[in-house]
């Protein structure tokens, strides 16, 4: 079936399949010399939620911009609910919400007010506007304080005032820009609770985060990118499955002995063990040996006289994932150790050949 | 495929109209009532200026003879207020910086509003606290001693040339704003380009008493030539020519400012 979008133009739907409610191809930005995008693809089906996963400066934030019709891309194309984010951004604004990476709010107005004056430019009567931000600020926890200014709210009320605000105009499909960056454990947990809920409605959601906790307790699919290009894409347990299996880890205190761990565990590790020799910590990929492996691995390090603490087998973390694609993990980039993490990111490129 | 996009099909022309003055609107309230909230605004628009009256009147006003019968309180009326419109700029610079800092304007960008609201409804928040300013320096004035000598049409003739004036510059500062977008850097260098325009013309003293390279910049600058033309309105005196060469200026400017702030805003991220 073919459907009829703005301006005359036609996007093609194989027979049987429910048209995505965002469509992603061959996405493409530059800002001067930085690429921040560079060939993005991803599809999110209706009612889903997608994580959009990476690293600072990964490009999250540009692909958001350009699927709120913020930013124009230089090439591919982008498609919400059928309408081109290019050709037809008007009606792409007329079906999304967006909560940016900064909180937009008013820091003098009240939480009533700010949600008010957004429902009036939804085109909401006087009415109608008070009271959708009279059930927003019920359900989202801030009624008791709707007539404070917002600059007085916690970082967490924040946040929540502005999901609200997002909200306003009943999004078929929202964008969340790492909604939980800078929150508090317990705030944190409080956003999941909220976003659950609101998926739970038929929200579409598109939500990006650097944490990959996050992203496993969300999201339904998880596209995870790096430098502007998707590097894996998948449901949580798919990528973790790409780590291949489940993981020894144990800690050396004493670093001079770091070496003779290694060559203890070595024939027990599938692939070359993973060392942080800042903390000392040893992580080997143990495939199917289960505490078989782990017995294993007790042994041969006592067998050679080398004390561990932290001894534990797990299953991979999407950190994991993370390290395993890219040759560093998902927060390192900030810190910025240049030459190891180049030489290593090099490798990461090559095994994301045979991955894909 | 979802029906999420047809619950809201494309509005005919007149409803988008409708919608554009009505988003004006609603941006215009919210401007004012940050601008009631905040103490330092009211401050700074309302406060600074009348002690600038206050100064010039009683400090430097006796050591500036610029003999013309009401003395130098009906010189320096018009002149002020036409430095308070132009200093008003600042406060749309400084606004727009944050909200595009603050993801503000990025929120309204998304929404299915008139983008053109943002400006429209900022420019029209600034001349009402602009039209507050001037009403607040009058009344000062007129406590120390101002009269309007012309009659009353040229008088609301002055504060409207002096609004429209103070609007002209906010299209710059907007233009600023959205260009420098750093909060900082604007609350920095906002005004600065303001400092030689004013002061250097006919706001405070007469232009004779400068020295005579300064005095041909003076003469033909365009803050010069809207104060005079204020000047004329308020005390009578020959008014075209100066009424002329000022609208023709302001014009200009506005050609040119008003699509690059347009431009900054629509490019702005
Ligand atoms: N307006 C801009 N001008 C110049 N460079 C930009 C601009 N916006 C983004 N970039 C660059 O593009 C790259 C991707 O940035 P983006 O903000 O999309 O990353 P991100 O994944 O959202 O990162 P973060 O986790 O820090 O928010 C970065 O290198 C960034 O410096
Ligand atoms: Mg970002």
């Amino acid at each position: 079936m073919t459907h009829l979008v703005d301006e005359g133009r036609f996007v093609d739907m194989p027979e049987g399949t429910s048209a995505p409610a965002i469509l992603v191809e061959g996405l493409r930005k530059s800002f001067g010399p930085v690429h921040a995008l560079r060939g993005v693809d991803f599809t999110v089906p209706s009612g889903t939620v997608l994580g959009l996963l990476g690293p600072n400066g990964a490009g999250k934030t540009t692909v958001v911009r350009i699927l709120t019709t913020l930013l124009e891309p230089d090439g591919g194309r982008a498609v919400i609910e059928g309408h081109d984010v290019v050709h037809a951004p008007a009606a792409v604004r007329r079906n999304i919400g967006l909560a940016g990476q900064a909180t937009a709010i008013q820091p003098e107005l009240t939480g009533r007010e700010n949600l008010e004056i957004v429902g009036r430019l939804h085109h909401l009567s006087w009415p109608q506007s008070r009271q959708r931000a009279v059930d927003l600020l019920e359900r989202f926890d801030i009624a008791d304080a709707a007539d404070r200014p917002a600059k007085t709210y916690s970082g967490g009320m924040q946040r929540r005032l502005d999901l609200a605000a997002s909200l306003i105009g009943h999004p078929a499909v929202l964008f969340l820009d790492e909604p939980t960056t800078g929150l508090d454990p317990r705030s944190r947990l409080g956003m999941w609770d909220v976003i659950r809920e609101l998926v739970s409605g038929g929200t579409t959601l598109l939500l990006t985060t650097q944490y990959l906790d996050e992203a496993d307790e969300l999201a339904d699919q998880i596209v995870v990118i790096d430098h502007g290009l998707v590097i894996a894409a998948g449901s949580a347990e798919q990528l973790k499955d790409r780590v291949g299996g489940d993981l020894v880890e144990f800690t050396v205190p004493d670093r001079t002995r770091l070496a003779d761990a290694l060559a203890a565990v070595s024939g027990l590790s599938e692939g070359d063990p993973h060392v942080d020799q800042d903390a000392g910590r040893v992580t080997i990929s143990v495939g199917v040996g289960g505490s078989e492996a782990l017995v294993d691995a007790v042994r041969r390090l006592d067998g050679a006289g080398v004390a561990t603490v932290g001894m534990s087998l797990r299953r991979p973390s999407l950190d994991d994932v993370f390290l395993a694609l890219t040759g560093h993990g998902a927060e390192d980039e900030s810190r910025g150790r240049g030459g190891r993490r180049r030489g290593r990111r090099r490798r990461g490129a090559e095994r994301r050949a045979d991955t894909t | 495929m979802s029906t999420a996009g047809l619950i809201a099909p494309e509005p005919r022309i007149g409803q988008r109209i409708r919608w554009a003055i009505g988003d004006s609107i609603t941006l215009t309230r919210r401007s004012l009532l940050v601008w009631l909230r905040v103490p330092a605004f009211i401050v700074f628009t309302v406060v600074q200026p009348v002690m600038f009256v206050l100064l010039f009147r009683y400090v430097f006003g006796g050591a500036i003879h610029v003999g013309i019968p009401g003395g130098y309180v009906d010189y320096l009326m018009p002149g002020i207020i036409g430095q308070t419109a132009a200093f008003a700029s600042i406060g749309t610079a400084i606004a727009l910086a944050q909200e595009l800092q603050r993801g503000v304007i990025d929120r309204f960008r998304s929404m299915p509003m008139t983008r053109s609201a943002v400006l429209a409804g900022r420019l029209t928040a600034d001349a009402a606290r602009m039209l507050v300013t001037i009403l607040v320096i009058l009344g000062v004035g007129y406590l120390v001693g101002f009269r309007f000598r012309n009659g009353a049409v040229p008088a609301v003739g002055m504060v409207l040339l002096s609004v429209t004036f103070g609007l002209t510059v906010c299209c710059v500062s907007a233009f600023i704003g959205l260009a420098i977008k750093d909060e900082e850097s604007v609350q920095a260098f906002g005004l600065i380009w303001l400092f030689p325009l004013t002061f250097v013309s006919s706001a405070f003293v007469p232009i004779a008493s400068m020295p005579g390279w300064l005095q041909t910049f003076a003469n033909n600058q365009p803050v010069t030539l809207v104060i005079n033309a204020m000047r004329a309105l308020a005390l009578g005196g020959p008014i075209s020519p100066y009424l002329w060469k000022s609208l023709v200026w302001l014009a200009g400017i506005l050609v040119v400012f008003g699509p690059l702030a347009v431009r900054a805003y629509k490019r702005a991220s």
